[in-house]
């Protein structure tokens, strides 16, 4: 946390409201975003409880496993999830534009640009927290093997027709959620805590009913954000229960013990009856206290998942109100070219992502994420100016007033400008003879490299530095118009690229070397087994 | 102490529970891998830890009886047990929810591991079984962290009863962690190498202040009852010096009691140990402010300095992003 950030949290407690933490939307978000409020059982791996989702901050679908041990009503649940994400998914994939993409020519070698599919906008699946996007993984993980009677009919569990490819889309989301500065799933903790900076620590911001306390409180007027975080976090009701729900999925103990566990007793009680039932009379009148005991279960859930939606989609309000930040949309343009990547391996019938990663895809995703980590930083930098004062503050970049510009040229045959241009900065670089900077011109880098500190008789202060700019002048002897700053300007300059450039091209997955375990050979080509279920697995 | 009563007691309840959902899952798994005299749980550490050794479907394997009145009988027979057990040479010997002791503070504090295990070249190995899930061979690291340091204390209270025999067995550094595989209910182990953890907590035990020296530090005559008024509790509770950071939050009971205090007095660690650190000398919000203000503090002070120019350019990106944006 930068000492800006710092301040801006004790101005936070001082005046018990979250004070900006930036200026500008640093995430898109999409006009219809799918949330998804997902509550899981205590416990066990991968057994949802229920869930809201949808696009409609009216109209959520409610969707419950009243016995979430049950596989057949786990699947069920997948099933009813599978059909309300998946036609949301596919309205996207299916609405594209052309675009241009550079790839090797496999016959000669080399670098030609092709036309191929970009889709014209991507689904944006947002969650409540960070818990929340684990989750999406884990469904995904636990969905993306599993066989449909179609596949193979020998299973002796097929899961729902469109539940293995639900597990694909949520895995590729979830693996998504892990590059700096994507957006296809944002957890709304996150997109808030990266726009405001609250009076508690970034740990209690993980709550996002304190968190939203902080930036919005509602109902008691007056209330400091300490105060109003702290009864989202604790105040109870009469029966124990938690006032502002955790946004889960975990559910809170008391929760769990005292009415949700009953609930489950009296759904299962009712299941045994209605199968003992002996007649058709007795089975139509027990058949009704299994809805009854089922429906309960569904109020319970809905109680406990729609403060959470409703708080999402208040997240949301408040984020909107920002403007997108300048560098938003290419990140949103990269996810869309993850979507479509994705979409295509899909319709490629390629099978599901693999359990592990071979050692070529682990170093892409790795070096995918650090590269993706220094545009993030370098382009919130150069969209907000309060994270260029951060910047400023870390001696990363300098702003200042042009007092100076001389114009010279270089010492080879065809003489090219090299101006030079004196700043006046109360900033403290880090600069070294010869280190170039960077400033943005027409949305380009324009770069500079430091001379020295200047040294004449008006400007003796320190402080001022002298830059020799040394491209983006066009090819002429005499630079373009504009291309240079003039005397009186006001300039910002950063020692950090503005593009950072990627690593070296990475073998291709046959060329594994043989330190990083060889060519993955035979055994790749065998589809990964669905995972072993045990009869226990209905417990 | 009941701090979880005592924290109801002062207003600011706990959020601590477990829910019997996880309860009963953890309880059903844990049956399930000491089935069978065990059977698995041993061929698991075979596995695991001891390859090399005979494996325990073909060798003697003993479970001895544990129960005894009170925890320090459950102990002493646990002592017996393992001297016993590291005598029978060439045998494997499972003890199930045995109980040690281990010197906290200066006053006795009994531990109950899931189970101990004692190879046939007499090495003993605690296992620690847990019902999060190893998802495709990897667990979540906070929950393993948290497992590691508690078969660690674990590990340094064994380490205190073989002391007492002679020759010492060896306590092996590596425990076995259990957990359920992928979605399903079977068992799976991996070894964790708790030597770090092992450091860590027996140089804190070491350094721990002697309870008796907390007591000796008190006021004559408080008094932690929870049926005093929350006032005379809350007075009584400060008389014990506490230093809350929000890491507390998810380990002790009185955390929010802690919390409330630190804020009252305006303490930054509410925010975060990191900013502590940030802020040199000054330590409540309103020095803080006050110095970045200009207000207050010393100029030549770096940490003043850099307050002062952090909330200048603060202040400058705030009204620029007020007007037009951007500083190019």
């Amino acid at each position: 946390m930068s000492l800006i950030t710092t301040l801006a949290r004790l101005e936070a407690v001082h005046t018990g409201r979250a004070q900006p933490a930036a200026t500008v939307r640093h995430r898109h978000l999409s006009d219809r975003p799918l949330v998804f409020v997902p509550l899981t059982t205590a416990g066990e791996a991968g057994a949802p409880l229920g869930a809201l989702v949808g696009t409609d901050r009216d109209a959520p679908h409610l969707l419950a496993v009243p016995q979430p041990r049950d596989r057949d009503l786990r699947f069920a649940f997948l099933a009813e999830l599978a059909d309300i994400v998946l036609p949301y998914v596919e309205a996207y994939a299916e609405s594209v534009e052309a675009a241009e993409r550079t790839e090797t020519d496999p016959e000669t070698g080399k670098r030609v640009k092709v036309e191929v599919d970009l889709c014209a906008d991507a689904a944006q699946l947002v969650v409540p927290s960070r818990a929340g996007v684990d989750f999406v993984r884990l469904l995904g993980r636990s969905m993306r093997f599993r066989r449909t009677a179609e596949q193979d009919p020998e299973t002796p569990h097929p899961a729902p027709p469109r539940v293995p490819l639900l597990g694909r889309w949520l895995t590729h989301y979830g693996e998504r959620a892990r590059v700096p500065g994507s957006s296809l799933l944002l957890a709304v903790t996150d997109l808030l805590g990266r726009h405001w900076a609250t009076g508690q620590s970034t740990l209690e911001d993980q709550h996002l009913g304190a968190l939203l306390a902080w930036i919005a409180p509602d109902g008691a007027e007056g209330a400091t954000g300490a105060e109003a975080a702290r009864r989202a976090e604790l105040a109870r009701d009469g029966d124990g229960q938690l006032l502002c729900p955790p946004a889960g999925p975990a559910t809170d103990p008391a929760f769990d013990n005292k009415l949700l566990a009953p609930a489950i007793e009296r759904y299962d009680r009712a299941r045994t009856a209605l199968a003992a039932a002996e007649d058709g009379l007795e089975a139509d009148e027990r058949l009704g206290a299994l809805t009854a005991a089922e429906r309960e279960i569904r109020a319970l859930v809905e109680s406990r998942t729609r403060p959470t939606w409703d708080a999402v989609w208040r997240g949301l309000d408040l984020l909107r109100e920002l403007p997108e930040g300048a560098h938003a949309e290419e990140r949103w343009t990269r996810d869309r070219w993850s979507f479509t990547s994705h979409r295509d391996r899909v319709l490629a019938g390629e099978p599901p992502q693999p359990r592990r990663d071979d050692a070529v895809t682990a170093a892409n995703k790795l070096a995918t994420r650090e590269r993706e980590q220094a545009r993030l930083e370098a382009q919130e930098a150069l969209d907000d100016p309060l994270v260029m004062a951060g910047r400023r503050l870390a001696g990363e970049a300098f702003a200042g007033e042009v007092v100076d510009v001389v114009m010279a040229y270089s010492e080879s045959k065809r003489p090219s400008p090299r101006p030079l241009v004196t700043v006046r900065t109360d900033d403290r670089p880090y600069l070294g003879e010869r280190v170039k900077v960077y400033r943005s011109l027409g949305g380009k880098p324009q770069t500079a490299e430091f001379v020295g500190a200047a040294s004449s008789d008006d400007a003796p202060e320190d402080g001022t530095l002298v830059l020799r700019i040394t491209d983006r002048m066009g090819r002429g002897k005499e630079p373009e118009a504009g291309s240079v700053p003039e005397k009186g300007d006001l300039v910002c300059f950063t020692l950090f690229e503005h593009e950072p450039r990627g690593g070296a091209k990475l073998p291709d997955p046959e060329q594994t070397p043989w330190t990083h375990g060889g060519p993955p050979g035979e055994a790749a080509s065998v589809p990964e087994a669905a995972d072993a279920q045990t009869e226990e697995d209905v417990l | 102490m009941d701090k979880g009563s005592l924290a109801s007691a002062l207003g600011s309840a706990s959020v601590f529970g477990q829910s019997q959902f996880a309860f009963t899952r953890g309880n059903a798994f844990e049956a399930r891998v000491k089935a069978d005299g065990g059977a698995e749980l041993l061929r698991l550490v075979h596995d695991g830890l001891d390859r090399g050794a005979e494996p325990p479907a073909e060798a003697t394997v003993h479970l001895p009886d544990l129960s005894a009145t009170g925890p320090e009988g459950r102990a002493a027979r646990t002592s017996l047990a393992l001297r016993e057990a590291t005598g029978a040479a060439g045998a494997w010997t499972l003890l199930d929810h045995p109980m040690l002791a281990l010197e906290v503070a200066g006053s006795p504090a009994f531990l109950e591991p899931d189970a101990v295990v004692v190879h046939p070249d007499g090495s003993w190995t605690v296992v620690e079984i847990k019902s999060f899930p190893m998802l495709d061979g990897s667990a979540d690291p906070a929950k393993v962290g948290a497992a590691a340091r508690q078969a660690a204390v674990y590990v340094l209270a064994l380490e205190r009863v073989a002391a007492r025999l002679d020759p010492a067995p060896r306590v092996r550094h590596r425990v076995l962690l259990v957990c359920p595989k992928d979605f399903s209910n079977l068992p799976t182990a991996s070894a964790v190498d708790v030597r770090k953890q092992r450091a860590v907590t027996g140089r804190q035990l070491a350094r721990l202040t002697r309870v008796e020296e907390i007591a000796d530090a008190l006021p004559e005559g408080v008094c932690f009852s929870p049926e005093q008024s929350a006032e005379e509790l809350a007075a009584a509770v400060e008389a014990v010096p506490a230093t809350y950071a929000p890491e507390c939050l998810s380990a002790c009971e009185l955390a929010f009691h802690c919390r409330a205090r630190s804020r009252e007095a305006g303490a930054v660690t509410c925010l975060g140990r990191p900013v502590r650190a940030e802020l040199g000398g000054l330590s409540t919000v309103e020095d803080v402010l006050a110095a970045a203000r200009g207000e207050a503090g010393d100029p030549d002070d770096p940490a003043v300095a850099a307050l002062r120019r952090a909330a200048g350019l603060r202040a400058e990106a705030l009204a620029a992003a007020g007007g037009v944006t951007g500083c190019h």
